[in-house]
């Protein structure tokens, strides 16, 4: 991105809204922001028609936080309720058909790449549990194996909130929801071992009460994306309404489902584990150098 | 960027970048006997074309797989095969999001199966091509010719063209590209022929030389903003309309649909400078007309042919452009008609139905003869169909029907 755009025209600046001054004087783009500085810089994210005490809408902020690139990324998502979010962020927000966002960023994702060579253009897939797990299937694990480059991440709210609470293929077995009137008759679906086995670079669980670990393995996520291959970040976004969870205890509830079934778990293929310690300087990645041998 | 500064220099695989009247009007052509897949290749070739997604149907499946030579030749930027037609045109959409010039090809139930997506494309004025290589619907299976799919298409906003021949496929592929990326028309196509007749027959196409190109595709003409982070921020969707029960909600999605098919009317004006009008006719002033598109055309001209023979003026409507619709130029071409012809290869009817709907006294027009799922259109049973109209008892086809 030209950081021109975020700019005031000259002569102008006086006669812009608050919120266009706020993002060019006082924003993230160009800028190293970290979720550590939330309410002291303007977020790309801030209003939205979210409900109340709404876990998923906490996660987003802190996802496009952590991209490490904002002026230069692309997000791509479908029906549901996060896309009511990300598509009042002040970054392109692309939706395209019911499910066919892993579609649309494989071709964004290649058509940036034919445009642009080697700057870094990085394209987001934010979606639901339906959109990734049931309608999106086929696009999604096809976008995997086809070894795309860009990140795909699942707003798990374990049911279709937007529609009004349906049962979705993410909705743990026995749930009693609309569509599951006696109860959900199968697994919770496995995604993160599908995203394995189609071998994404990249894979992590998270839940939205540890904003550093969110932060940390959006980041992750994204710079290996640019050259390595797709990765996957599934996080838990609760649905208060549809759960019938109290405002109060959203963050309660995320801790006791990752205690449960959310358990943080990071999987880096060891060729992303290479590109980040040698690209990026991740030292934890970073070749041991070979002990000294001492003889006695 | 200034279109003009880049003619006459050459794209990555060394073409030269030439202006599309030069390049379609004035350069010398070359007489080659290919079928119409390999035609669309030709096209293709030449077209500049940054992404192509590809999947087999029949009777596309060969054209898909003839652009991929030409990606593993360097012509095409990217190419890859989807996993089915609705995720191609998605596909389509992204790779045209951030701005690539895009070209796909489908045909029958992969039209179908892609549906969703050709009104997104429309309303994200995308100015994808798609070739669609039109064969049997139904059930029961039909993989043969047949253009039932066409009624489908012409209600999703998109640009619609039906070719009769290889020479109209190559050189509309071509000019397609021309009018659909105008900054006030910018709308994908949807480029259609009869499958099988047009697309596994040979035939003499002139072609342009291969050592020329069309200009590659400049987004930043585009009315809408490229999401390519390269403009201004932007939002497909600034408030959630759809989340919205009210008056602007409303207003905003019948303004901008509105905008679709204004854009497609504002086609006209760069399609007629193209393809030399939307229609063509001959014979214009007979009181009996044959009007159709398509092959139905080739198979109306050889029946002319054969009533001239008995001494029996027919005239001819070959109808190119279906979106936008040519109202005005059919009311002028049948003002003294008292017979219209309409044969099809369908069930339905469609061009009829438009017809009908178009000029005035529509019971001047027999809504037939139409064979579907891969039937042949005998010229004799167009014959027949004009001796009815006219009140003359045929001999041709004795002992069919009353």
């Amino acid at each position: 991105m030209s950081l021109d755009y975020v700019k005031f025209t000259p002569g102008f600046d006086t006669f812009m809204p608050k919120e266009y001054r706020d993002m060019v004087e006082h924003g993230p783009f160009g800028k190293k922001t970290t979720v550590s500085q939330m309410g002291s810089f303007k977020e790309i994210l801030e209003e939205h028609p979210m409900c109340a005490g709404c876990a998923m809408t906490l996660f987003i902020r802190l996802a496009i936080i952590a991209f490490p690139n904002p002026e230069d990324t692309i997000t791509v998502g479908t029906a549901g309720c996060g896309r009511l979010a990300i598509s009042q962020a002040a970054i392109p927000f692309v939706y395209g058909n019911y499910g066919d966002q892993n579609g649309v960023a494989s071709g964004l994702s290649r058509g940036l790449r034919i445009r642009f060579g080697d700057k870094p253009k990085d394209v987001v897939v934010m979606a639901g549990d339906g959109g990734t797990a049931d309608i999106g299937f086929q696009q999604v694990l096809h976008s995997w194996f086809r070894k795309e480059r860009f990140t795909t991440i699942m707003l798990d709210n374990e049911v279709y909130g937007n529609t009004g609470g349906q049962e979705s293929g993410m909705t743990t077995r026995g749930a009693v929801l609309k569509m599951a009137p006696l109860g959900k008759k199968f697994e919770k679906m496995d995604m993160v071992a599908m995203a394995k086995i189609a071998g994404c670079a990249y894979i992590a669980t998270v839940v939205p009460n540890n904003p550093r670990r969110v932060e940390s393995c959006i980041k992750k996520a994204v710079l290996i994306a640019r050259e390595v291959g797709p990765t996957y970040i599934q996080a838990y976004t609760s649905c208060n309404i549809e759960y019938a969870i109290p405002t109060d205890q959203v963050m309660a509830d995320a801790k006791t489902v990752e205690d449960d079934r959310y358990k943080f778990a990071e999987y880096v293929s060891e060729d992303a584990k290479a590109y980040l310690a040698e690209r990026y300087g991740y030292k934890e990645f970073a070749q041991k150098p070979v002990a000294a041998v001492t003889t006695v | 960027m200034d279109s003009t500064a880049i003619i006459g220099t050459t794209n990555k695989k060394g073409q030269v970048i030439t202006d599309p009247r030069v390049m379609m009007n004035d350069a010398p052509r070359t007489p080659s006997f290919f079928t119409g897949s390999e035609v669309i290749k030709e096209a293709v070739r030449r077209a500049n074309v940054d992404v192509m997604v590809a999947y087999p149907i029949t009777p596309q499946s060969e054209a898909a797989a003839l652009c991929g030579e030409l990606f593993a030749e360097g012509y095409i930027g990217d190419y890859f095969r989807g996993e089915s037609e609705f995720a191609v045109m998605s596909q389509c959409a992204g790779a045209a999001f951030g701005g690539a010039r895009v070209f796909t090809t489908t045909a029958g139930p992969g039209t179908m199966r892609a549906m969703e997506n050709f009104p997104m494309w429309a309303g994200s004025r995308l100015p994808i091509q798609c070739i669609v290589t039109c064969r049997g619907i139904n059930s029961p299976l039909s993989i043969q010719p047949d253009t039932i799919e066409i009624a489908y298409l012409m209600n999703t906003g998109m640009l619609v063209w039906h070719a009769e021949t290889a020479q109209d496929f190559y050189d509309w592929i071509l000019k397609g590209y021309m009018v659909s990326e105008e900054p006030d028309v910018h709308l994908p196509l949807a480029l259609c022929c009869d499958g099988f007749f047009v697309t596994h027959t040979k035939d003499v196409v002139e072609l342009t030389p291969a050592e020329m190109c069309l200009p590659p595709y400049d987004p930043y003409r585009s009315p809408v903003p490229c999401m390519d982070m390269e403009c201004p921020p932007v939002r497909m969707m600034r408030d959630p309309f759809v989340m919205k029960s009210n008056y602007i909600s409303y207003a905003t999605h019948a303004s901008w649909q509105q905008e679709i098919w204004a854009a497609a009317e504002r086609s006209r004006k760069h399609t007629i400078a193209w393809l030399d009008g939307l229609i063509d006719v001959e014979d214009g002033d007979a009181d009996i007309l044959i009007i159709s598109s398509g092959t139905a055309v080739s198979q109306g001209r050889e029946a002319i042919r054969l009533l001239a023979d008995e001494g029996i003026r027919v005239g001819l409507v070959k109808i190119k452009t279906l979106r936008p619709w040519p109202e005005e130029e059919l009311l002028e071409a049948t003002k003294h008609a008292s017979h219209i012809i309409v044969p099809e290869f369908n069930v339905i009817g469609w061009m009829a139905k438009e017809i009908k709907a178009t000029i005035p006294n529509s019971n001047r027009v027999v809504a037939g003869p139409r064979v579907c799922g891969g039937m042949t259109l005998p010229p004799e049973v167009i014959v027949e169909e004009v001796k009815k109209a006219i009140g003359m008892r045929s001999g041709v086809l004795a002992g069919r029907g009353g």
